[in-house]
């Protein structure tokens, strides 16, 4: 397992590698004079020769990646310009937000995705199979941000179960004590079952939202891998020497049609950390994709830089993740390694 | 658009027997036909929009803000007193515009530059190979926001996003498919008769794979389409009042809460009708490219 996990890492370096000189490359190609960017508008000609050095943009453009690569490994991202706030710090802050939507959305999904693309696969060309190729096909073309609106549409508006779109949490009730940033998770911890309660129904619609994107790949996936497995030549012998349904769907064929399905989630979370992105929006959810929105809409820079290449360190580090898991249930894939 | 060409391409019987290979594929599954026919009413739009809708979709009329749909006002009218459906007609030139200029450009430069990857292998390929990782080392609508702050907020500037998140899925697929033709018995035959390596890349690969990203070109303009109202539903890229799609529910999104729902309800309607359609003109058109992967 050691070994495993040895390999994968290595193969994790070449991508973090690439997303960190992309980063810096898209810094570096910002239209016009960079320190007279940071400068702002009415800047003197001095100050912005001295923001230049100050920044470093005088020297060549290796020096400035070994200044960039330096400063990454103190953690170092710059500062917000408009709020002056150092852009690492506050990422970190509103990661939990973030993090906590994502996983709730992507957990909703595999709950529901997983069952049905199961009994769609089992039960072929029944109700069931047929609604799933209908909501996988229309799943995929839904924007995420509208199914948002929508979902808030019926729920806040016409129905009145869910919260007003704002926030992680209602403002009559005070976060819970940090411990995982996780409010669910802290609100518990505390034993404060009202702000438990609270924070769950702010955040249902949004990861709804969220679980109704991530369910079309899922739930497609699961469906044409268990045909696959069920056509397959061991589950015939397994019905043939008497087993249960049960056995021969549940253990016999689903650990070896979870393969592919694991492998997709590569591709789902590319998607939903987007998604999210737009959900946060939608929502006004503090996480870090609200963050790099309002500073797209003041042209702050260096914040969404910061962004692009926190989301893009999570999804190498969520893709080594995937290769461990699939390690733990293909014990092949182990001895491969 | 491309159908038609891939029918030229299959029956170069001229224009009647264009018709009637069209004909028969239509019949043969009626969800392509209907794919098809939501095809041309987008292209109708797109074409002719701006001279068939009923209203000026720039024309602000603030007595009449914010009416829901009506016999004057089929779709309502916004916070402005402009007509939503105008404005949805409309929009789709521009939808469409930034969806087939980014595919047409992803398949310019990913389309050959996977071809060469396949064809060349070697270095070519090992530097092709490195670029497609480093992007799809990145959530893809990130490093699409990413791009666009960085190069600037146009127009343009999404096109050539939209194009880059798309590159090595058309690198991936023309590879697998000149990498099979790379040594078949007519790319010998151009050899043998005295033609370069990439004349024969560009004259005879090409033309043979065509089919195959026709396919991928229809299914990745649903998702070129997305891709672009997202970046402008977060305020990159297309400037209000223009009217386009992403952007007008991204207005409509603040009169959800107060129930005005019919702003934000038509345009993301009509986002999601062309996204299906393009979808279902992909499947449609991978059936009668390759039959064995029917589903």
């Amino acid at each position: 397992m050691l070994k495993l996990l040895g390999s994968r890492l290595a193969t994790a370096v070449p991508s973090l590698i690439g997303v960190v000189i992309v980063t810096f490359l898209l810094t570096r190609v910002l239209p016009g004079d960079t320190a007279a960017y940071f400068a702002g508008p009415a800047a003197t000609p001095q100050a912005i020769a001295e923001i230049r050095t100050k920044l470093g943009l005088d020297k060549s453009l290796p020096a400035q990646f070994a200044d960039y690569v330096s400063a990454l490994a103190h953690g170092d991202l710059g500062s917000s310009l408009s709020t002056g706030q150092p852009v690492a710090t506050e990422i970190a802050s509103r990661l939990p937000a973030s993090a906590e939507l994502t996983l709730a959305g992507l957990v909703l999904a595999l709950l529901i995705a997983v069952p049905f693309g199961i009994i769609a696969a089992v039960r072929q060309g029944s109700w069931i199979d047929h609604a799933c190729r209908i909501i996988t096909t229309a799943g995929v073309s839904l924007p995420v941000f509208f199914t948002g609106l929508l979902l808030v549409y019926v729920f806040y508006f016409k129905l009145g179960w869910a919260p007003a779109p704002l926030g992680r949490l209602d403002v009559f009730f005070s976060a819970p004590e940090t411990v995982t940033g996780f409010y669910l998770i802290d609100s518990l911890i505390a034993r404060d079952f009202e702000t438990f309660r609270a924070a769950l129904a702010q955040l249902a619609v949004p990861a709804i939202t969220l679980a109704i994107f991530a369910l079309a790949p899922i739930a497609r996936m699961t469906r044409a891998s268990m045909l696959a497995v069920l056509s397959s030549e061991f589950v015939r012998t397994a019905k043939a020497a008497g087993l249960t349904d049960y056995t021969v769907i549940i253990t016999y064929a689903f650990r070896n049609a979870m393969l592919p399905v694991v492998t997709t989630l590569g591709m789902v979370f590319s998607f939903l950390l987007g998604a999210n992105v737009l959900v946060e929006k939608v929502f006004a959810w503090p996480g870090i994709g609200s963050y790099a929105v309002e500073a797209l809409i003041t042209s702050d820079y260096a914040p969404v830089q910061g962004f692009v290449l926190a989301m893009a360190i999570l999804y190498v580090i969520l893709n080594l993740l995937i290769d461990l898991a699939y390690g733990i249930i293909d014990p092949r894939a182990r001895s491969e390694a | 658009m491309t159908l038609a060409t891939a029918d030229t391409q299959k029956a170069p019987g001229g224009l009647a027997a264009t018709l009637a290979h069209a004909r028969y594929v239509i019949s043969d599954n009626p969800v392509t036909g209907i794919a098809f026919g939501m095809f041309l009413v987008l292209v109708v739009c797109a074409t002719f929009g701006p001279f068939i809708v009923p209203y000026d979709p720039l024309a602000s009329d603030t007595a009449a803000a914010l009416q829901p749909p009506s016999a004057a006002h089929w779709f309502g009218t916004d916070n402005l007193g402009r007509d939503i459906f105008s404005r949805v007609v409309v929009a789709s030139r521009l939808d469409m515009a930034i969806a087939i200029f980014s595919v047409a450009l992803v398949f310019a430069v990913g389309g050959v530059a996977g071809i060469a990857s396949g064809f060349f292998g070697g270095w070519t390929d090992r530097i092709i190979g490195r670029i497609s990782d480093t992007i799809m080392a990145f959530p893809l609508f990130v490093l699409a926001m990413g791009i666009v702050a960085a190069l600037g907020n146009t127009v343009t500037n999404i096109v050539i996003a939209t194009a880059i998140i798309n590159f090595p899925l058309y690198v991936r697929v023309a590879k697998s498919e000149a990498a099979i033709r790379r040594n078949a018995g007519y790319v010998q035959a151009a050899r043998l008769t005295g033609n370069s390596e990439w004349r024969i890349l560009l004259t005879t690969i090409l033309p043979n794979i065509m089919p195959i990203m026709m396919v991928q070109m229809s299914l990745t303009m649903g998702y070129a389409i997305l891709n672009a109202a997202g970046l402008s539903f977060i305020g990159l890229g297309v400037r209000p009042p223009t009217p386009e799609w992403g952007i007008m529910v991204a207005e409509g999104s603040a009169y959800i809460v107060s129930g005005e729902w019919w702003i934000a309800l038509f345009p993301g309607l009509a986002l999601m009708f062309a996204v299906f359609c393009f979808n279902l003109l992909g499947d449609g058109l991978r059936d009668i490219v390759d039959p064995q992967r029917r589903t």
